[in-house]
């Protein structure tokens, strides 16, 4: 087993070490000696898993129960509790064979992820967006493919660097699947390919939601360091989440410029923190209201709401020149009307794939045959910063242009991260965090 | 003088018995009818019927269109008295349970209680919430409910037994549906896949059947306190008495009298169906959650309410009864 493991990465570094020279030498790469370096050998994929959350030990389920050799050989996380839970869930699930990660392959703490990339071919990077930036470019750094969950930014400079690895990594042919997983459900996939062929006309608006009653909170417990406390509930600090608009929207959102085939040039909208007001809900509103404009002059109005007890919707519609269509990923259902309400196309999508497993299905597929298929980061970087050029036309409560969010310099994550690191964002007195006011704020 | 005394008390003594003889008896004939819970703090109300004790044969014969095996042999079952939900639950109740924000009872009962998980998908999966039952929480979830009720009510809900819930859905009746065999009436009961539009409906919107009880048929599965047996008929003695299986495994629990996405024999009192893991497939997490179902829009609950009730210690161990992670 260990002349397998060694085999298997060994062309994967010799590889990267000469796709490092020529990216040195300022030439752009056109091929790499890239072809079935495991299917030939057949060698074991080593997978790594950075951030050990329920999410993230959803993914190594998925990644493991693909039909391909694949063995978890690293993982890494900030807190030690959640790495031992994600690892007894793995273990109990798969046994040794598949799930081979000894203590000194379990990295505890911030700086955990370049270790457990170290041990891998591909790996997982599941922790809260916040830091994908850095552990993206890392990955990629270190020559390895890249299965990441959405969003992939929390703030500019984020998606900025985000877009700086994608290029890197279509240089190096690095396979990066990214957790928009609409985008590899049949029910879209089928609905967009007509759409696409013009079966509804230009796109000329839209109505895309994700109102819901909220997600969990964990509120703060004593003797947690600030930067501990804000990690646990991180939901509702913008340099870890981006928002609800972000790290739940996005999807929805995603589907906008997927229907339009392009990104908004501009957007304005309305938002606030209405009935999540309390100190355990960090500086995050629980409901925004966007219209983002295209290119064309298409709106699209984007709604997301954290209400309990208000109407459910997470769907999208969109009316074009010639028909509109409808989507929800929930029931794996898509329809397409003509312009007079006839119906052109149902997607009933009862027993279709589980789109989660379908990511991994397909992204590991091309691994092994070692091909070159997927370079879903640029995209997803785009559709991150609509979410985020939606959360600044919230917060500023002013039109924001996309090339204004594209370049803005406001940096959200802290200056150095440890337990005792301050982050940038602190409670007063009352434990009660400073929130962006629409008018005043400095948001881009 | 001390006799006559006494003599003379007699006659009051007697009536006063028997009037409080009476007293206990229309009581107790008043505890054995309909009533109507309220919820403090709220305008929700659940419809409660009652439902006379009794003996019934459970099962279906094989000569019965859309016969299952799981559904032989018939057998015969007595049934104690309980109180059914007329309706199933609607989310308007069931939200107050899932949200702690929202909850308008809190603070009116005891609130050692552990909410859901906020769902992270749309639970009403675009349906509908006002009016609609609720959909896709688990068995435990069910539970749970039944204990949020409880505390907020003082009064022991749960959920009915499969025999329980077959005896209810008979109402006295042999034949495959309580209105008999013609499936083509169905509708007039249900809504099942041929009417229903691949949605839930508000409950309460088509006819009951004999014992007052609305959608027993389609709109939304039912869960029962039991764990799914297919040759369970085999395994009782006949002539039992409220019988159960006792869950010692997460799937599958039973869940009864079919939904909106139902054809017409899975509809049947008779018929029974098995909860399945994969109505979490598609849960992105792991450990999956343990109180929702992301592909299971189509089962819900309705509530029973024991004539007797059991002890504080009996309910207490009902409702604490720990979840069975799932992976």
């Amino acid at each position: 087993m260990s002349i397998t493991k060694k085999s298997t990465s060994q062309p994967l570094r010799r590889a990267f070490l000469k796709t490092s020279a020529i990216i040195a030498g300022g030439t752009v790469l056109s091929t790499l000696p890239f072809s079935g370096v495991y299917a030939e050998e057949g060698g074991t994929i080593k997978i790594a898993l950075v951030g050990c959350g329920n999410r993230g030990t959803g993914a190594v389920f998925q990644a493991l129960s693909t039909k391909y050799n694949i063995k978890l050989v690293a993982m890494a996380d900030a807190f030690k509790d959640r790495l031992d839970q994600s690892y007894d869930a793995a273990f109990k699930k798969f046994g040794k064979a598949k799930v081979d990660v000894p203590e000194d392959k379990k990295f505890v703490g911030f700086e955990g992820y370049k270790h457990a990339i170290a041990e891998a071919d591909v790996v997982l990077l599941v922790t809260p967006p916040g830091f994908r930036p850095a552990h993206f470019a890392e990955a990629v750094k270190q020559n390895k493919h890249v299965f990441m969950e959405k969003p992939v930014a929390t703030d500019s400079p984020g998606i900025r660097s985000v877009l700086a690895t994608a290029e890197e990594a279509k240089r190096m042919k690095l396979n990066v699947v990214v957790g928009l997983q609409r985008r590899y459900q049949k029910s879209y996939k089928e609905t967009m390919k007509r759409i696409q062929d013009g079966v509804a006309g230009d796109i000329v608006s839209g109505q895309v939601y994700w109102n819901s009653g909220g997600v969990w909170v964990n509120p703060r417990v004593a003797g947690q360091t600030e930067m501990e406390y804000q990690m646990r509930n991180w939901y509702y600090f913008n340099w870890l989440c981006g928002d609800h608009i972000n790290e739940q929207h996005v999807h929805n959102i995603d589907v906008a410029n997927w229907a339009k085939n392009s990104y908004p040039v501009s957007a304005q909208g309305t938002g606030s923190r209405f009935l999540r007001t309390g100190k355990d809900y960090g500086e995050i509103y629980d409901n925004h209201t966007v219209e983002f404009i295209y290119a064309d002059g298409a709106v699209i109005q984007s709604q997301c709401r954290h209400h309990e007890g208000t109407l459910n919707r997470v769907d999208e519609s969109f009316q074009g020149t010639k028909g509109k269509f409808y989507l929800n990923a929930n029931n794996n259902s898509g329809k397409i009307w003509d312009s007079q309400g006839n119906i052109l196309f149902t997607h009933a999508g009862k027993g279709d794939p589980n789109p989660y497993q379908t990511e991994h299905d397909e992204l590991f597929e091309a691994i092994d045959k070692g091909e070159y298929k997927f370079a879903d980061a640029e995209r997803v970087a785009k559709s991150t910063l609509t979410a985020l050029l939606g959360r600044y036309a919230t917060y500023s409560g002013k039109e924001v242009k996309w090339d204004e969010a594209l370049n803005s310099q406001i940096n959200l994550m802290p200056d150095s991260l440890s337990w005792d690191a301050l982050p940038k964002i602190l409670p007063d007195a009352n434990g009660m965090y400073p929130f962006a006011i629409p008018g005043k704020s400095k948001v881009v | 003088m001390i006799g006559y005394k006494k003599f003379k008390f007699f006659p009051t003594l007697l009536l006063l018995l028997l009037l409080f003889i009476t007293e206990i008896l229309t009581a107790q004939e008043k505890k054995k009818a309909n009533y109507i819970q309220n919820i403090p703090g709220v305008s929700f109300k659940i419809g409660m019927n009652f439902i006379s004790g009794g003996t019934f044969k459970m099962g279906s014969p094989l000569t019965e269109q859309g016969h299952e095996t799981d559904e032989a042999p018939v057998h015969t079952v007595n049934i104690n008295a309980f109180w059914m939900s007329a309706h199933e639950i609607t989310w308007d109740t069931y939200e107050l349970f899932v949200y702690g924000d929202y909850d308008q009872t809190k603070g009116l009962g005891v609130d050692a209680i552990t909410r859901p998980s906020k769902p992270y998908l749309d639970m009403t999966f675009g349906m509908g919430k006002e009016g609609h039952p609720a959909i896709g929480m688990t068995q435990f979830n069910a539970i749970q409910f039944c204990k949020w009720l409880y505390t907020r009510t003082g009064v022991f809900y749960r959920l009915p037994t499969e025999a329980e819930w077959e005896y209810a859905a008979r109402a006295g009746t042999k034949t495959a549906f309580s209105f008999g065999n013609d499936t083509t009436i169905l509708g007039e009961y249900a809504w099942l896949k041929s009417n229903s539009k691949e949605k839930t409906h508000p409950v309460g919107s088509k006819k009951p059947n004999q014992w007052g009880l609305y959608d027993m048929y389609g709109n939304v599965l039912e869960w029962t306190l039991d764990q799914y047996i297919p040759d369970y008929y085999s395994q009782i003695l006949d002539n039992s008495s409220d019988p159960v299986a006792k869950p010692v495994n997460l799937y599958p629990h039973s869940v009864r009298g079919g939904s909106f996405e139902g054809t017409a024999l899975e509809l049947r009192s008779s018929a029974r169906r098995g909860s399945d893991p994969s109505w979490k497939r598609i849960d992105p997490q792991i450990p999956k959650s343990i109180w929702w179902f992301p592909e299971a829009p189509f089962v819900g609950i309705r509530l029973v309410r024991p004539l007797i009730t059991p002890s504080k210690k009996e309910i207490d161990a009902f409702y604490n009864q720990k979840p069975i992670a799932d992976y």
